[in-house]
């Protein structure tokens, strides 16, 4: 890293905590850049003469005569195309074992987008996977996490995702990641030939958890260099947010902060919202910033404070779900949501979208009541298993995430399906859209 | 006024300063500090010894110890004059649209008003006339509205009008009128006033009992739950429940002449669908565009912290403003638990002891004294003017057993509880109806202005309804118990009955261009159908035929919402619906 000679230069540390040093340096500025003993740190608290600073890999081994050097600059990292095809580590440095990018550098965590310039969304993004494109439709701009439990494949389905939204650009943060899921998206990528238009920040279990904290940064500032420069369609994926915010709750711990719900920082929803919101699309003729992310879930608890916040946030959420019914892994119907759907629905695709899809979703719920109902040992009505072999067909030829369909086809099938189980009467949509698309 | 006073910044922790100052602060008061040739706007929260605690509005990045700060002696100011209307702020009420570039700088600041408009303006008073704080001394027309120029609401004391200007057009800047206190002292009037965000604007004679309904075009409130002119409620759900969507259809189809959103740390792509939307729709009442009537507050959850918790005062602020003009205002605030986050936020770095969940101690008085300054008022000149205000609040985990939850629900009157499973099953308005209320039915004013309105029956209508759909969910629970063979047909019918009331009248398909918006005549007839297909006793051999029933009169009902009001089609469903109720009947007659 290059060092200004005339950088301040210190030699006693006062206090050592596990991620964080004190000593008296007049002077400092709020969240400069320091390098104490060789570790990159940064100023979190002034206090008179006394600066608080937060080492990111942490103080194992660091000595309180360590040398302590202010670099007088905020985070930043190397900007350009430089970038693409290359696989870096959370202070931009390479992993991939090609020299170090060079550039023109950019400090992060710049501020919001003034919301008067912003676009409302208006392109779907289509993936194939009918439990999105039908039930929760992605949108340009749009920012929506993977709720799913560790156990389900979300890294796979998110890769699947990417690969086929015809984004320019994708850049992958990866915090968290195991080495194994690292290396499956760089193969991923690699075989899919795209690696020209990637780039991948990655820090993996392997690395301190602190570090992760600066990973979305360098993802959304790569992304708004693409965005917003050279007016490009942007994807980020950012998997896995809830060992980011993890790494959140720790550096809260160790400054001292009183902890709120689930022992997360009382700023988690504004510090997960300050990522969240750097999706965007431009106005016409600008680039975009889409933002897919997952957040793992103990037992599918949505309550607990990290998705929570997650889903105040963003757009939307896309729930994984294996249903024990037909084995398969579904986009589940109930929980998941695309909320910016509404503006591309029955617009960008087939009028008879909007309604066919909330239907179906109903009749869907009334075959989980029927379900119950048969668990507690009652009969079933004729409605009752009509609606349980519906439901059947439905998860399998349309929830399932290894079905690939074009819109339109997804829309036919489906009314094939209700038709198959449910009179026009129960099926309840506009009489019009029965005269024209009811399959006879 | 103390505007001398300086001070220099001692600690810095994220956005929280201390300072030293040089000479008296008062509590709340704005100062400025200089960073790298920005200055960045704080407010003083706590003064301990001789250290004052500081939240900075912005990003305090390149601060450091011994930076300048200069006291303004005034606390949080909102701008209040004509061309407020249509114009998007933030939470500190700097017009957006006057910053250059996509990204917010840090420090920047605009003027909320456009200084060089001109408006034609109408004097009210005249030489001689005795005013005093919020008086009406002229008038203009603002996008339609009357906007009324008023003595300034911080004038103590009575005024006698010295001069003011006739008829014409003048500059908002522009002295309008002289007025001379009592000891002869000759103070100008312009059409800009000041006042500070956080004070209630009790500039008026009395505060009513609200009384009359706010037709919001949604049956859940309007049949169900209304809500009043003046009133207040609150909309609290899981994500994911319709929160924003219902927001948005107060704010396109509420009956007020003044709506103002606060969108206060939520999505930026909300508000710019409000920013893409409403310039485009139509009031159905006056036929102006949307935007006309309505003012947003966005600060949105990416903006700063600080500003967050300010901007529903300023939001506040400009609704009282538009109130004491004799207008009704309607304050929406999505959603008022991240305002109360900020406020958890700042007590957490002032270390504060924590109350529940980490939230300050005195936050169910904050919520409190903020709902209390909605209501119905009497102004000096005898005219009224109401500001109703309905917040969301995105309760943790969904649980309304929360502290926000918990405090809203002792300040509002009404409360739309939005459910999770009406959601997931997309019966949408997703509002419970059990556990869902509105004190304001119990109301005898407002009964009293329903019988000169919209007819006597409507409290009882919505109570009948309320009644049965209580029984059909007794009955659910006994057909889940008990099975459906294992009940008596009556829990069938029962139980298809609120399936009725629920289809056709508590859900609304807010995307929908007929459905979205159903007028009182419109509610009031669909509500009266269903009460007697309720009452109407029918002949059921067996519970296998309560379902094919019910099915085909719900699906003909809400084809009849779906249609156009006494169209063609609507009629045609209409008869059909009649056939199908005859053809049961005659059964019976058999």
């Amino acid at each position: 890293m290059e060092i200004n000679p005339f950088a301040k230069r210190y030699h006693h540390l006062r206090d050592i905590t596990r991620a964080t040093c004190t000593l008296d340096a007049p002077g400092a500025h709020n969240e400069e850049l320091a390098i104490v003993g060789g570790r990159l740190a940064q100023v979190v608290r002034v206090k008179g003469q006394s600066v608080t600073l937060q080492i990111f890999s942490g103080t194992e081994g660091l000595s309180n005569d360590a040398e302590v050097l202010f670099l007088g600059r905020y985070p930043d990292m190397p900007i350009g195309d430089q970038l693409l095809g290359r696989f870096l580590n959370a202070y931009a440095e390479p992993l991939d074992g090609l020299p170090p990018v060079e550039g023109q550098r950019i400090s992060l965590g710049g501020p919001s987008a003034n919301p008067v310039r912003r676009a409302q969304p208006f392109e779907p993004i289509l993936t194939g996977l009918p439990g999105i494109d039908l039930n929760n439709t992605l949108v340009g701009g749009q920012k929506i996490p993977f709720f799913a439990d560790p156990d389900q494949p979300y890294n796979e389905v998110m890769a699947t995702v990417a690969l086929r939204a015809r984004a320019d650009k994708i850049i992958l943060g990866g915090m968290g990641l195991s080495y194994d899921d690292y290396l499956y998206y760089r193969d991923t990528f690699r075989q899919a030939g795209v690696l020209d238009r990637i780039v991948a920040f990655v820090n993996t279990t392997q690395d301190q958890p602190v570090e992760r904290l600066l990973i979305p940064e360098l993802a959304l500032a790569a992304a708004e260099h693409f965005a917003i420069t050279n007016n490009e369609k942007v994807l980020v994926l950012l998997t896995d947010m809830t060992l980011y915010a993890d790494a959140l709750s720790i550096v809260a711990n160790r400054m001292d902060q009183i902890p709120s719900k689930d022992s997360m920082p009382g700023s988690l929803y504004s510090d997960l919202a300050r990522i969240y919101e750097k999706s965007l699309q431009l106005p016409a003729g600008g680039g975009s910033i889409t933002i897919l992310a997952v957040t793992t879930l103990n037992q599918g608890d949505i309550t607990h404070a990290i998705p929570d916040n997650t889903g105040y946030i963003t757009e939307g959420q896309l729930f994984l779900r294996k249903d024990t019914d037909t084995g398969k892994i579904i986009i589940d119907p109930f929980r998941s949501l695309s909320r910016l759907k509404q503006l591309v629905i029955g617009k960008k695709t087939r009028e008879d979208h909007p309604q066919i899809m909330n239907t179906a979703i109903r009749l869907y719920a009334d075959a989980a009541e029927a379900r119950s109902k048969k668990e507690n040992g009652f009969d079933l009505t004729d409605y009752d298993v009509r609606a349980i072999r519906f439901a059947r067909d439905y998860t399998e030829q349309i929830l399932s995430i290894d079905v690939n369909l074009e819109m339109d086809a997804i829309l036919d099938r489906l009314w094939r399906i209700l038709a198959a189980h449910f009179t026009r009467e129960e099926v309840s949509v506009k009489e019009q859209l029965i005269r024209k698309y009811w399959p006879d | 006024m103390n505007t001398t006073t300086k001070g220099v910044v001692r600690g810095i922790t994220a956005n929280l300063l201390e300072i030293r100052p040089s000479g008296p602060v008062r509590q709340n008061e704005i100062c400025y500090v200089s960073s790298d040739g920005a200055s960045l706007m704080g407010e003083v929260i706590k003064i301990i010894g001789e250290t004052a605690y500081v939240q900075i509005f912005d990003t305090t990045r390149g601060l450091s110890e011994g930076a300048e700060v200069t006291f303004t002696g005034e606390r949080i100011e909102v701008t209040l004059g004509p061309g407020m209307l249509g114009k998007r702020y933030d939470g500190l009420q700097n017009d957006l649209e006057k910053f250059e570039g996509v990204f917010l700088q840090r420090g920047q600041q605009s003027a909320p008003l456009d200084d060089d408009s001109k408006w034609g303006f109408r004097p009210l008073a005249k030489a001689g006339d005795a005013v005093r704080a919020g008086d009406w001394l002229g008038e203009l027309s603002e996008n339609g509205l009357p906007h009324r120029v008023m003595v300034p609401f911080r004038w103590e004391g009575s005024f006698t009008v010295r001069d003011i200007v006739p008829e014409g057009t003048y500059g908002i800047h522009d002295t309008i009128a002289r007025l001379e206190d009592e000891q002869g002292v000759v103070r100008e009037v312009t059409m800009v006033q000041k006042w500070p965000a956080k004070q209630t604007l009790t500039v008026y004679r009395e505060k009513h009992r609200p009384h009359k309904l706010m037709e919001t075009g949604v049956r859940i409130f309007d049949t169900m739950y209304p809500m009043l002119e003046g009133g207040t409620g609150f909309i609290p759900g899981p994500f994911g429940c319709g929160k924003t969507v219902m927001q948005q259809a107060l704010a396109k189809q509420a009956d007020a002449d003044v709506v103002i959103v606060a969108a206060c740390g939520e999505r930026a792509n909300e508000v710019v669908e409000i920013f893409t939307e409403f310039p485009e729709l139509k009031d159905s009442r006056t036929g102006r565009p949307l935007i006309d009537r309505t003012i947003i507050i966005a600060n949105t959850s990416s903006m700063p912290v600080a500003a967050r918790e300010a901007s529903v005062y300023t939001a506040m602020s400009l609704a009282e403003f538009y109130r004491n003009m004799g207008l009704r205002v309607l304050l929406l605030a999505d959603s008022t638990s991240r305002w109360a986050q900020a406020l958890r936020e700042m007590a957490n770095r002032l270390e504060d002891l924590p109350g529940p969940d980490a939230f300050p101690m005195d936050l169910s008085a904050t919520i409190a004294q903020f709902y209390s300054r909605a209501g119905t008022v009497t102004l000096h000149n005898g005219q009224q003017g109401a500001v109703t205000f309905i917040g969301t609040v995105s309760p943790a985990g969904g649980n309304f057993k929360e502290p926000v939850t918990e405090s809203t629900r002792k300040a509002a009157r009404c409360f739309y509880a939005l459910n999770q499973r009406r959601a997931d099953s997309k019966r949408y308005p997703a509002v419970d109806p059990l556990e869902s209320y509105s004190k304001y039915l119990d109301y005898p004013e407002f009964a009293e202005s329903l019988a000169q309105s919209v007819g006597s029956d409507w409290i009882t209508n919505a109570k009948t309804l309320q009644n049965l759909l209580i029984r059909g969910k007794e009955a659910a629970d006994q057909i889940n118990i008990l099975g459906d063979d294992g009940v008596s047909l009556e829990n069938h019918i029962d139980f298809w009955r609120s399936e009725l009331i629920d289809f056709v009248l508590l859900q609304q398909d807010a995307f929908d261009e007929i459905d979205q918006l159903a007028p009182l005549e419109r509610q009031r007839r669909m509500s009266r159908l269903v009460l007697e297909i309720c009452q109407m006793p029918i002949p059921f051999e067996n519970y296998t035929e309560v379902r094919p029933y019910f099915s085909k009169v719900i699906n003909t009902l809400r084809q009849m919402n779906y249609s156009r009001w006494e169209s063609d089609e609507f009629n045609n469903y209409h008869q059909e619906l009649s056939r199908i109720l005859a053809e049961k009947a005659t059964e019976m007659a058999v």
